[in-house]
């Protein structure tokens, strides 16, 4: 196993009083696809914001690379890590200044890589485009084009294909699963579908009301979760 | 009295040297009013809709209330400051120009200000986690929240340069009208108006009408992505 990128020590996060996350111990290594899988409510997009350093959470500390991490987090760090929200939010400028907007954040203004990213994602020929325009499988590789156009060194993915069709599904879970091979990126995935889970994770955890309740290698966490409520999940059964 | 007649003065106008002043210095006043009310009130309303501190239902209190303001007594407290019994009576700016940009400073700040803390607030929250997420830093992810909201904030500027341009109560007390040094189209107007010259008023007010739309005009190519916004 790889060195640790992340690692969470009693991280905990609260909303009106109410404990969203409450993660003991967990640890994300460089390199992995980490799915985060439980129902909703569960605290996945929360913990996803908090490994983003978008939020600080209540309690607890986090090490990246080895290193403590203040709050808020240095800009620098912020910069190698991104998110694919579930909520596709695109800018109002066109596709191509969507794809181009982090880069430009960074000073960057490379727009050979703009061109890659558009053409590995399949969206090149609307570049022009208004992004408000497009469909919702084609913006949501173009929120997956200008993610990968900042080389992140983690990839945070917030339900990616929520709402979209086969054919989209299947486009972006193939440039998903190149990632980590192309480009040694850590991904960790939040989804609904355990299949997607099965076909894209080194390792899977379920998160439920805000707790970690098993962690294991994909192969592992469908064969026979030690938690009951993993092992029930797997097998379809209604969990709350 | 036929409409020719006012569009006769219009063309004589044209080739009237003290037209072309006074339209000049209807610009020279109201833009740089508008320019400054920008650099303060932009700013100033991103700030306020975007942070949450103990003063700012005050603030924001003072602003709303600053976009009511009559014209006529923002002249007359700037007329009270600059006079020679005044705070700022050794300036000596009470009837120059400057003294006219200070007025109407007052009355566009507040709306360019509301009106920008208004358009920011209505942007989708998600944007700015987007942009935190994209790597943006404090003042990136406030200038992206300002792209985002441009319509309403181009909105704002040319609620306050209507608010200023067609002004008369303002201009007049602390400009004076002065021929050759404060007279604008707004205050060209009530003087020709007063005069009976109602041809040549009907005229300066389809002066003052068209730069209006000219100027507004060019306020709404600001509404495409901002050059400082690009990607």
């Amino acid at each position: 196993m790889s060195a640790p990128c992340y690692e969470l020590h009693d991280v905990r996060k609260a909303y009106g009083g109410k404990t969203v996350l409450a993660v003991d111990h967990l640890v994300v290594h460089q390199g992995e696809t980490l799915a985060i899988v439980g129902p909703n409510g569960a605290g996945k997009t929360t913990l996803l914001r908090v490994l983003n350093f978008l939020e600080q959470a209540d309690q607890g500390r986090i090490w990246f690379e080895g290193s403590l991490v203040p709050y808020p987090a240095p800009l620098h760090l912020r910069r190698r890590i991104t998110t694919v929200f579930q909520r596709t939010v695109l800018l109002h400028r066109s596709v191509r200044d969507n794809v181009a907007y982090g880069l430009g954040l960074r000073g960057e203004h490379d727009e050979r890589r703009v061109d890659q990213v558009l053409r590995h994602v399949g969206i090149e020929h609307l570049a022009s485009m208004p992004a408000q325009q497009l469909s919702g499988g084609e913006a949501q590789r173009l929120a997956l084009a200008r993610a990968l156009a900042l080389r992140p060194d983690v990839l945070l993915l917030d339900e990616p294909t929520a709402n979209l069709d086969p054919p989209n599904v299947a486009a972006i879970e193939a440039i998903i699963g190149d990632l980590p091979l192309q480009d040694g990126i850590t991904i960790v995935l939040v989804t609904h579908n355990l299949f997607q889970a099965r076909r894209l994770a080194d390792r899977v955890a379920m998160l439920l009301g805000g707790r970690l309740v098993e962690v294991a290698e994909t192969a592992r966490f469908f064969a026979g979760p030690e938690d009951p409520r993993a092992a029930a999940f797997v097998r379809g059964e209604m969990i709350y | 009295m036929s409409l020719g007649v006012p569009l006769s003065w219009l063309s004589e106008g044209v080739a009237n040297h003290e037209l072309w002043a006074i339209v000049l210095r209807t610009l020279q006043v109201s833009g740089t009013a508008l320019a400054v009310s920008a650099l303060i009130g932009i700013p100033l309303g991103t700030a306020l809709a975007l942070t949450r501190f103990g003063a700012r239902r005050w603030i924001v209190a003072l602003v709303y209330t600053g976009m009511g303001f009559p014209p006529v007594v923002v002249g007359l407290s700037v007329y009270l400051l600059l006079s020679r019994q005044g705070p700022l009576g050794g300036l000596e700016w009470l009837f120059t120009p400057s003294a006219m940009v200070i007025a109407q400073v007052v009355i566009a700040l507040p709306l360019v200000a509301g009106l920008t803390m208004g358009a920011v607030e209505s942007v989708d929250p998600d944007v700015r986690l987007l942009l935190r997420a994209l790597g943006a830093s404090p003042v990136q992810e406030a200038l992206g929240l300002v792209a985002e909201a441009r319509q309403g904030v181009v909105a704002s500027l040319v609620a306050g340069f209507g608010g200023i341009i067609s002004e008369v109560g303002a201009a007049m007390l602390v400009g004076g009208n002065v021929e050759g040094s404060t007279r604008v189209l707004s205050t060209a107007i009530v003087l020709e108006t007063r005069q009976g010259a109602f041809g040549m008023a009907l005229a300066l007010g389809g002066v003052l009408l068209a730069l209006t739309f000219l100027v507004n005009l060019m306020l709404m190519r600001l509404q495409g992505t901002p050059w400082w916004s690009k990607g």
